[in-house]
C-alpha cells in the first residue's frame, strides 16, 4: 500500500474532529474525499502531511510510518498542493517551482544545476515551461494551479495531497486541471484529493472516501458508493443520478429541476 | 551575465564609489590623492605629502563615521527584509518586535544615570534584546495564530516601553538631560568613534552571516508555515534563527546610531522593485543599497547646513520623494 491510515483520531483542543478513521490507497490510484463542509477533510490532510500535532493513530507512506521520518524525509515522499492562492510577494514561476526542491538540498545550500533541471522538467510535464519567467501573481488562476502541481512534481514525491484543486477556477480550467491530475495518476502518482462535485468524482476518481461526522461512512468505487441516498444523507439535497453512454458516465442532477 | 548579477555588480561598484567619495566630503577637505596616500602609507612606504591634521581627521573622525554608516545602513534593511519575509508582510519594519522602543528605553535610562557613550550603547543594546526576548516569550504562549500572537505582543510590549521612555523624559532635567535624550532618539552618526564601530561590528556580522546562509530558505518561509513544512523546512527552527539574527543586528545598529527609522522598511522595497523577491538576490541588494543610501544621506547631513542635521530626520526627507516616484512608476 502506498498510503495507509489506521485508527486516526484528531483533536482541536478537547474537541474530537476525526475518530477511528482507517483507509488505504494503492499506488497509481486517485481517491476523492467527499463530505460536507467542516467534516474534517482538511484536518485529515493536515494529519497525513504531519502538520497537525494533536492526533493519534498511525499513518504509513510507502510502508514507512510517518512518525519515524523527519521533516525532509516526509517531504521526499509526500507533497501538498494547496488551493490556488495569492502569495504576498510576487515570485517568478520558475522560483516558485524551484522552492520545492528544498528537500533535496543539504544544510544551508541553495539550489544548483540539478535542482533547476528538476524544476524545468516538472514545468514541462504540466505544460507551463513557457510561463517560467512570468510573475506568479500575474498569471491566471488555472495557470497558478498548474504551477502548484509542477511544484509538487519537482519535489519528487510520489504521493500527492490536494485540497480542492479546482475550487475558484472557471469551468474550462476545472476540466484542464482534472485532466492533468488524472494523467498523473496514470503515470503512477498516488493522489488523495478533496472535492465537492459528485460529477468530478464520477468522472475522474478510482475510489471515493466519504467522511461523515468525523468517521469513514463508506469507501469504494464511485459507482458503488455514490448513490442518491448517500448524497441526500451527506449533503441534505435530493438528486437523481443518471447514467449515460451505456453507464460509462454517470451524472448527478438536482431533483427540483424537473417535475415528472 | 544574468540581469540580477549585473545589478548586484553595479550596486557594489556604486557603494565603493560613494565610500571613496565620502572620505573627501566634510568640513576638513581631503583630496583623493591625499586619501590614497594616507591609506597607502599604512601598507607601503610613502613619503608624507599631507598634513598630520588630515591624517587624524581621516582616521579618528571620518573613517569611523563612514564605517558606522555602512554597518548601520547594511544592518537595518537586512533585518527589515528578513522580518518582512517571515511575517509575510511587506509593511513590517525591524522594530516590529519592539527592538527600537526597548533600545530607546535603555538609552534614556543610561543617559539619566549619567553614563558615558559606551554605557549608553550597551544599555540600549541589552534592552533591545531583552524586549524582543520578552515579546517572543509572550508570543509563544499566545493561543491560536502564533504569528499574530507575536505581532500583538510586540505592539503591546513596545507601547509599554515607549510610555516608560516618555515618563523618563518627563522626569529628566530639561537643561542637560532632555536635549541629550531628544538628540539620541533622533538618530545620528555624528560623533561616531572607533569604539562605536568595534562595539557594533561583531554582533552585526554575527547576525548577517547566518542570514546570508539562510537566504534561500527565507523564500520558502514567505509561503507560510504549512506549505514550507510540507516542502521539508523546519519552520520553527529557521524562523527562530532568523528572528534572533535580525534582532541582534537591529539592536546593535540602533544602540550606536540611535533611532534611524525608515531605512529598514523602505530600502527592502527599493531592492524588491529593482531585483525581485528572490532572497538569494534580494538580501545582498538590500544590504548594498542600504549602505550606499546611508552614506549619501550622512554626507548630506554633514554638509547641507553649518550645524549638523541628525540623519534620522533626513532619511525620510531624502528617501520618501524617491519612493513616491517609484510607486507611481510601478503602476504603469
Amino acid at each position: 500500500m502506498e498510503l495507509e491510515v489506521s485508527n486516526l483520531e484528531a483533536y482541536y483542543g478537547k474537541h474530537k474532529v476525526l475518530s477511528n478513521l482507517s483507509f488505504s490507497l494503492e499506488k497509481g490510484k486517485l481517491m476523492c474525499v467527499l463530505g460536507p463542509n467542516g467534516v474534517g477533510k482538511s484536518t485529515l490532510f493536515q494529519c497525513i502531511l504531519g502538520l497537525k500535532k494533536q492526533h493519534a493513530g498511525k499513518i504509513y507512506i510507502e510502508n514507512e510510518e510517518m512518525e519515524t521520518l523527519d521533516i525532509r524525509q516526509r517531504a521526499k515522499r509526500i507533497a501538498f498542493i494547496p488551493q490556488c492562492h495569492q502569495p504576498v510577494f510576487s515570485y517568478r514561476v520558475k522560483d516558485i517551482v524551484l522552492m520545492s526542491t528544498e528537500c533535496t538540498l543539504h544544510g544551508m545550500k541553495s539550489p544548483g544545476k540539478l535542482q533547476k533541471q528538476m524544476a524545468l522538467e516538472a514545468m514541462e510535464r504540466v505544460g507551463i515551461a513557457h510561463l517560467a519567467e512570468r510573475k506568479y501573481t500575474q498569471i491566471s488562476g488555472g495557470e497558478r494551479q498548474l504551477v502548484l502541481i509542477a511544484r509538487a512534481l519537482a519535489q519528487q514525491a510520489k504521493v500527492l495531497i490536494m485540497d480542492e484543486p479546482t475550487s475558484n477556477l472557471d469551468y474550462g480550467n476545472q476540466i484542464r486541471i482534472m485532466k492533468q491530475i488524472r494523467k498523473l495518476a496514470e503515470e503512477g502518482y498516488t493522489i488523495l484529493q478533496s472535492c465537492h462535485q459528485p460529477e468530478q468524482a464520477f468522472l475522474y476518481a478510482d475510489e471515493i472516501l466519504v467522511l461523515w461526522k468525523g468517521c469513514v461512512l463508506i469507501k469504494g468505487t464511485p459507482k458503488e458508493v455514490l448513490t442518491e441516498e448517500l448524497i441526500q444523507k451527506i449533503y441534505g439535497v435530493d438528486v437523481e443520478i443518471k447514467s449515460l453512454y451505456e453507464d460509462q458516465i454517470r451524472v448527478c442532477i438536482p431533483a427540483h429541476l424537473h417535475k415528472n | 551575465m544574468k540581469r540580477e548579477t549585473k545589478i548586484l555588480t553595479a550596486l557594489s561598484m556604486i557603494l565603493v564609489f560613494v565610500f571613496l567619495l565620502s572620505f573627501g566630503l566634510g568640513k576638513y577637505p581631503i583630496q583623493l590623492k591625499e586619501l590614497l596616500g594616507i591609506l597607502g602609507s599604512k601598507i607601503f612606504p610613502v613619503s608624507k605629502f599631507w598634513t598630520t591634521n588630515q591624517e587624524i581627521a581621516l582616521f579618528n573622525i571620518r573613517m569611523p563615521r563612514i564605517l558606522l554608516g555602512i554597518l548601520v545602513g547594511a544592518a537595518l534593511p537586512a533585518a527589515g527584509v528578513c522580518y518582512q519575509g517571515i511575517f509575510r508582510n511587506p509593511m513590517v519594519s525591524p522594530d516590529l518586535l519592539g527592538a527600537s522602543s526597548g533600545a530607546a528605553f535603555g538609552a534614556v535610562l543610561a543617559i539619566l544615570s549619567g553614563a558615558g557613550f559606551l554605557r549608553i550603547s550597551m544599555s540600549a543594546f541589552f534592552f533591545a534584546l531583552f524586549t524582543v526576548w520578552l515579546v517572543c516569550l509572550v508570543g509563544k504562549h499566545a493561543k491560536g495564530n502564533q504569528t499574530l500572537g507575536l505581532v500583538l505582543a510586540g505592539i503591546m510590549i513596545s507601547s509599554v516601553f515607549t510610555s516608560a521612555t516618555s515618563f523618563l523624559k518627563l522626569v529628566a532635567d530639561p537643561d542637560q538631560e532632555l536635549p541629550a535624550i531628544t538628540y539620541w532618539l533622533m538618530g545620528s552618526l555624528s560623533g561616531a568613534k572607533k569604539s562605536d564601530v568595534s562595539f557594533a561590528i561583531i554582533p552585526i556580522l554575527m547576525g548577517l552571516i547566518p542570514l546570508f546562509l539562510l537566504r534561500w530558505k527565507l523564500n520558502l518561509l514567505t509561503l507560510g508555515e504549512d506549505e514550507a513544512r510540507t516542502m521539508g523546512v523546519d519552520v520553527p527552527k529557521i524562523r527562530g534563527v532568523v528572528i534572533a539574527c535580525a534582532t541582534l543586528i537591529t539592536a546593535a545598529s540602533i544602540s550606536v546610531s540611535g533611532m534611524i527609522g525608515w531605512v529598514g522598511l523602505v530600502i527592502p522595497h527599493f531592492a524588491r522593485m529593482l531585483i525581485g523577491c528572490d532572497y538569494r538576490k534580494l538580501l545582498p541588494a538590500s544590504v548594498l543599497m542600504g549602505a550606499t543610501f546611508m552614506l549619501v544621506v550622512d554626507n548630506i547631513a554633514r554638509l547641507a547646513t553649518t550645524s549638523e542635521i541628525p540623519i534620522g530626520i533626513l532619511t525620510s526627507f531624502v528617501g520618501a520623494p524617491f519612493f513616491l516616484y517609484l510607486i507611481m512608476r510601478e503602476g504603469e
